[in-house]
């Protein structure tokens, strides 16, 4: 992580203003003020103002809203998105940090392992502190008769229905549409393994150098879970294992690293 | 404290009591009223949001290609910001020929429902509007008494 290093400090912590520390570390602690315009933003907007909520700010994992401004609860990078016009609703900060243990959150896409059958939810184990239930209803077509065919040890990708640290994890298979759009039980074959959740969102960034350059190599079809799980499915073993360490081995390399990796596979 | 057969004094003796401790104990908030700034600031534990991710489950190369409708689908629609995209098939009717058709549809729909008497208006309201030479309402047709 590259990140400027800001001197040490006292046992206090600082507060500085939010947009200052976009790309530094921050540490758990800090408070990060938001500009004073925002309250201006909120008296014209309290007096029927047609201005457009700019002051919106969605304040992302890793931080929490304080009294002045935002408290930083996880270490790592501050990122920050600008307002954009369209739906997308004012700017986004976030905390950018590594971790390998998955808390599950509303509307993630994970993948499951079935681990059992409780009565008419199927018990899946997401790699969160509890195991997530998944009613056998939240399919696409089923219905009481027309169960789903699931067995114990099949693999699932589904979302998140409820995530609160209360209760005990909810899924489906099933968007607010009523169809499955992908999700459900995933087919045979094909090589699970698990990453950092920090790689996975490297992955599904937009525009991932390592998928596309993968994506010259063989046919191949992966899935993705937010909870740190990747299942890679080819047309042989070998090619499979391949991407599987390619995957794994990718977090820690450099761009140079892997292109050469890439070249000499596609040599072979 | 259920008790039956208490007379009716003792029984107000009991209720103002009752009144007396309720009043002492009733608490109330002392808080100040917060402010409303805070309804700008939305807290979310989603990455997803933040980050613009794409949909998780992908194919390449013709691997598996109702995944790869898929991605293409999703994809899309993150990138649109959840605005349906418009599949506008070849209509087989324009648009124009359309609104030419249910304008003529009202009309004659219209007619069906309407009133003997507004029916009538309605007649003279288009001979009216058809020929301006037309001198007066046709005189409303009386009852011939049929001659002997």
């Amino acid at each position: 992580m590259r990140g400027a290093v800001r001197p040490l400090r006292g046992g206090a912590a600082m507060a500085a203003v939010a947009e200052d520390c976009v790309g530094q570390v921050v540490l758990p602690g800090d408070v990060l003020l938001l500009p004073a315009h925002l309250d201006e933003e909120g008296e014209r907007l309290r007096l029927g103002d047609g201005a457009a909520p700019r002051g919106r700010l969605l304040c992302g994992p890793g931080l929490r809203r304080c009294a002045g401004g935002l408290l930083v609860i996880k270490c790592g990078l501050l990122r920050q998105r600008q307002a954009s016009g369209g739906a997308a609703a004012g700017g986004a900060y976030w905390v950018d940090s590594q971790q390998k243990r998955y808390v599950p959150v509303k509307g993630d896409h994970v993948i499951g392992i079935v681990t059992g059958k409780a009565g008419d939810v199927f018990k899946v184990d997401v790699g969160g502190s509890e195991q997530a239930s998944l009613p056998y209803l939240a399919f696409e077509g089923a219905t009481k008769r027309n169960r789903p065919n699931v067995q114990v040890g099949d693999l699932i990708y589904g979302q998140f229905l409820v995530a609160n640290k209360d209760v005990e994890p909810e899924m489906v298979c099933i968007d607010s549409n009523g169809r499955s759009s992908g999700m459900g039980i995933i087919g045979q074959d094909g090589f699970l393994f698990k990453v950092s959740l920090g790689l996975i969102r490297k992955l599904l960034a937009p525009k991932c150098e390592i998928i596309q350059e993968l994506s010259q190599l063989y046919p191949f079809e992966l899935v993705l879970g937010m909870n740190g799980r990747i299942w890679v499915k080819a047309k042989t073993v070998q090619q499979t294992l391949i991407i599987v360490n390619i995957l794994e081995a990718c977090e820690y390399m450099t761009a140079e690293q892997r292109k050469q990796a890439l070249a000499k596979l596609s040599g072979n | 404290f259920m008790q039956r057969g208490l007379d009716s004094q003792s029984k107000k003796e009991l209720e103002e009591e009752e009144k007396k401790i309720i009043n002492d104990e009733h608490w109330y908030l002392d808080l100040p009223d917060l402010k409303e700034k805070e309804s700008f600031i939305i807290e979310e534990r989603s990455f997803k949001l933040c980050e613009d991710l794409l949909y998780g489950r992908m194919s390449f190369k013709g691997f598996n290609p109702e995944i790869e409708k898929l991605m293409i689908q999703m994809n899309s629609r993150c990138k649109q910001e959840e605005i349906e995209v418009d599949d506008k098939m070849e209509a087989d009717v324009s648009d124009e020929e359309m609104a030419r058709r249910y304008e003529t549809l009202v009309g004659t729909v219209g007619k069906k429902f309407l009133r003997k008497r507004d029916q009538r208006v309605l007649q003279d309201e288009d001979e009216d509007g058809n020929s301006n030479t037309r001198p007066s309402k046709k005189a409303k047709k009386k009852f011939l008494k049929p001659q002997d």
